[in-house]
């Protein structure tokens, strides 16, 4: 990430739009934050997307309640902040646009022209804070169920399902819930049917073997031919975000591992890193190591129930059951050293749960030596069968601007051919330490995304085994105040450690105000965290950004003139898991 | 002189011929209900699994369990199915499959029907089922059940067009349609070394023809959740679920008799040899399942009509030639 570059670009953004840019904010986010007038935004992003080393991608769009938060030394009056984070592949750098606005007066422009991925992000920021934006098409709920009464992240809006009523469901009530959920074609700007044609709209989902989860596809069918669809997420939507701001830093590490709930650990390490980066905490090499050695692990497990499901979805009943062999060997690795299968929690605020256990290695290496060939079976009893082939090859294919228009990150956005990795491009917790090699696609198919995740599980193999043959000695927890628990040992001793452990599991440590973000390359794609601390011992806006949202929202800019196989291979091929999408 | 009272020789005759008829029905069913497990124990072994293991020793029980659920589940019709068309179809699908057993001939004495059209009779059935799946998947009044129906239909009609051609090399070989005939004219050498084509002809479409994987595209799960039989529970669904085993025993038994011989064989028994290479073809039938994945259905139709049609006609005018020739 080049500064004097994102100087440069603030330099020439001010001088073109002069007092329009209200406020550059210092933060810990790595990169610059420019606080907007509303008036200018959709220019600024265009004059963005435009620059000779475009930023390609909106990589989030979200929203902060201000009206709480204390801490706001020198930042523009705002009751709501809404936030359009940019990403630039061909420049490796990032950029945040800040716009803040009075709640009497909750109004922006869409920036769909722009960026077509802001549709679904517009709506999230409807959904959760009621922010409008004018000339969006189809600004209703996404998260929420349509009747919801209130703005859930509002700071105003119940946490706890005891500050609500009783709730109780009606035979009123319940009709009333299914009426608001019948797929009314007209809404979506859909006709019923063409000159010669009644077409047939069919509910795929929210249960359907298929949907990986509680996810609904309504379609819009000449035959099996699909002429247009519409995604409907939300079935899984438990207010992660929301939990983060009642939940102390430490505790809400747990609720991380539920987000890609096949990610495990890999879902620690972007919050871990970035409350890290709030305490000031560097972790030594053997902490930073065990964290690369888990995340590959999990990234490898991750994959291999993607590698099952994606050639069941394709037919092929037999895989999935290899794969889910191979997976428990994981877990045998996995359990023994945290303690726990998929959702482990094992990272620490500076450091891990526990040291690694005797014996490790060679548990490790007992798997480590036993996928290769595995691997290599799947291949050749499957990548290369010709009916595979024939079901994957060209279907859902999409380049790589079409990938970065919609947000289309990690596994899926390499198989275009697009060299972006950020374990390479952005090594964090010591990745630049691996030798691993970064697999691409050609075509970026459905056949490209499954053949990249068996090239990619080889690759994490050769990371683990780099971890078993050189791991550094040291401590399990960094020596930091802020470290949380504080090591166990020490706090029998002193009696400083003994009231900081007592004060951080009976209240939280509590972080310095300031606002940090980490990305990682996470099994489905770019995940990261975006903490805003208020000095609290509790967060006081945490934003999750997951990849399969916008890996979802694409869905229907593909499939127009697919065939109904075709969208099963494709939805086998994005490797998704609603938990990821709906949070 | 004896008097046989009513039960003159005729009589008896065919009183014999009739309970020979119900045991064969009834052992087809049973087989049929049997190889639900045979099916899940050997997909298990082949998928690094055990299948189903706990009733009973080694799994024995399992199929008694089934039926005891099958049978008590509600037995549902949905308000919005049109309710006469949704019970014929099962009984269809059950009915037609089981009827074309009549011209199997099991031994040189044991078989139904001795009948000189016994082929184009197995025919006319398999013609008849297609009904079964089209009724069923529209009187459901459910989409994915019609778009199965819709599948299912357009895939059996291709694929029924050649199956009856594939099977015409082997009738102008035996000169006959009669399946005893058609066996007899095997002792010297099974068809299925003249007639390969043929039989791979019609491997592929008993595949199609009973909706086995990978010509399962009217139920794919992945796709349609179930397919034409979505809406169906109990026993209703029961026929159509074991109407497609006794469709796999069917489709074996036909290629035995018509490809390797049918009872022929040295030493053993004849039943025995009808047993054993029955099973063979069965148990293809699950190996293909557990191998291969499904290709899309407009490949299916594609690769029927534009592969498998134009090499029955060769099969079929290359065997004609060969017998006017030698003749």
């Amino acid at each position: 990430m080049s500064t004097d570059q994102s100087a440069a670009t603030v330099e020439s953004l001010t001088a073109r739009f002069g007092d329009q840019i209200r406020y550059e904010q210092p933060t810990l986010t790595g990169m610059p934050v420019l606080w907007v007038s509303r008036e200018a935004l959709v220019d600024i992003l265009e004059a963005l997307r435009c620059l000779p080393e475009p930023f390609e991608m909106l990589y989030d769009l979200t929203a902060i309640d201000e009206r709480m938060r204390s801490h706001r030394d020198g930042l523009p009056a705002a009751d709501f902040t809404v936030v359009y984070q940019l990403l630039s592949v061909s420049g490796n750098r990032d950029f945040m646009l800040k716009v803040a606005l009075s709640e009497h007066d909750l109004t922006l422009p869409t920036a769909i022209p722009v960026y077509p991925n802001a549709d679904w992000y517009e709506r999230e920021v409807w959904d959760m804070f009621g922010i409008r934006f004018a000339g969006h098409p189809n600004l209703r709920r996404i998260l929420m169920p349509p009747t919801w009464n209130g703005h859930p992240l509002r700071k105003d809006h119940h946490a706890r399902a005891t500050e609500f009523d009783p709730y109780t469901l009606t035979v009123e009530g319940q009709d009333k819930e299914q009426q608001a959920l019948q797929f009314v074609p007209e809404d979506w700007g859909m006709k019923r049917h063409n000159d010669d044609t009644d077409f047939m709209f069919l509910n795929l989902g929210p249960n359907h073997p298929s949907a990986h989860g509680a996810f609904r596809l309504v379609l819009q069918l000449d035959g099996e031919e699909v002429i247009d669809c519409v995604p409907d997420i939300g079935y899984h939507h438990r207010g992660a975000e929301k939990m983060a701001e009642r939940q102390s830093w430490h505790s809400f590490i747990p609720y991380t591992d539920r987000i890609d709930y096949v990610g495990g650990v890999m879902n620690n390490l972007p919050y871990v890193l970035a409350v890290e980066k709030l305490a000031g905490i560097e972790v030594n090499e053997r902490i930073a190591t065990v964290r690369v050695m888990m995340s590959e692990l999990f990234r490898i497990t991750s994959h291999l129930l993607f590698l099952g499901t994606y050639l069941q979805d394709l037919g092929a009943m037999s895989p999935v059951f290899f794969t889910f062999t191979d997976r428990q060997k994981a877990y045998v690795v996995i359990e023994a050293i945290t303690g726990f299968r998929m959702h482990p929690a094992w990272f620490r605020i500076g450091g891990l749960m526990q040291d690694l256990p005797k014996g490790w290695d060679r548990l490790m290496q007992e798997f480590v030596d036993w996928m290769p060939s595995r691997l290599d079976e799947y291949e050749r009893t499957m990548m290369e069968n010709s009916m595979v082939r024939d079901r994957t090859v060209h279907v859902a294919a999409f380049d790589t601007a079409n990938a970065l228009a919609w947000g289309v990150t990690g596994p899926n956005l390499r198989a275009t051919g697009c060299d972006f990795d950020l374990r390479k491009k952005r090594p964090y917790s010591g990745y630049e330490n691996f030798e691993f090699d970064v697999p691409l696609g050609t075509n970026g198919d459905a056949f490209d995304r499954g053949q990249l995740r068996i090239e990619e599980m080889r690759q994490s193999l050769r990371i683990i085994q780099q971890c078993i043959d050189r791991m550094p000695e040291g401590d399990y927890k960094a020596d930091h105040p802020l470290t949380t628990p504080p090591p166990r040992d020490k706090m029998l001793q002193h009696i400083e450690t003994l009231i900081t452990h007592f004060l951080q599991v009976s209240w939280g440590p509590v972080l310095p105000a300031n606002e940090s973000l980490q990305m990682v390359e996470a099994t489905k794609g770019i995940n990261s965290y975006y903490l805003t601390s208020d000095h609290s011992a509790m967060s006081y806006r945490t934003r999750i950004r997951t990849p399969s949202f916008p890996h979802l929202q694409q869905i229907p800019a593909l499939m127009r003139g697919g065939f109904v196989p075709d969208l099963i291979a494709h939805l086998g091929s994005i490797d998704f898991v609603m938990a990821d999408v709906d949070r | 002189m004896m008097d046989w009272g009513i039960f003159s020789p005729t009589v008896i005759d065919a009183l014999v011929a009739m309970l020979q008829a119900v045991a064969i029905l009834l052992v087809a069913v049973l087989v049929s209900a049997l190889l639900t497990v045979v099916e899940r124990r050997l997909l298990g072994l082949w998928q690094d699994r055990y299948g189903p293991n706990r009733v009973g020793p080694f799994g024995s029980l399992q199929l008694v369990a089934d039926m005891i659920k099958i049978f008590f589940k509600e037995d549902w019709i949905p308000p919005f199915a049109d309710r006469t068309l949704f019970v014929l179809a099962p009984a269809i699908a059950m009915a037609s499959l089981l009827l074309s057993f009549l011209i199997i001939p099991f031994t040189p004495t044991l078989g139904v029907a001795d009948w000189n059209i016994g082929l184009l009779f197995f025919l006319a059935m398999g013609g008849i089922n297609v009904y079964s799946v089209l009724l069923g998947g529209w009187s459901s009044g459910n989409k994915y059940a019609l778009i199965g129906a819709m599948r299912s239909s357009a895939q059996t009609i291709s694929y029924e067009v050649f199956m009856g051609l594939s099977l015409m090399g082997v009738v102008a070989m035996a000169g006959s349609f009669n399946m005893r005939e058609i066996v007899s004219a095997q002792e010297g050498l099974w068809f299925v070394i003249p007639q390969f084509l043929g039989f791979c002809n019609f491997l592929i479409a008993g595949f199609a023809v009973t909706h086995r994987h990978p010509f399962d595209q009217p139920e794919a799960e992945q796709e349609l959740a179930d397919g034409y039989h979505i809406e169906y529970s109990s026993m209703k669904f029961g026929m159509f679920f074991i109407g497609e085993y006794v469709g796999m025993l069917l489709v074996s038994s036909l290629i035995v008799t018509l490809f390797f011989g049918g009872w022929q064989g040295p030493l053993l028994p004849p039943i025995v040899w009808f047993v054993l290479k029955t099973s063979v073809f069965l148990m293809l039938f699950i190996l293909v399942r557990a191998a291969l994945p499904r290709p899309r259905y407009d490949r299916v139709m594609t690769f029927g009509w534009i592969v498998c049609l134009p090499l029955t006609l060769l099969n079929l005018l290359v065997t004609g030639a060969v017998i006017l020739l030698t003749a």
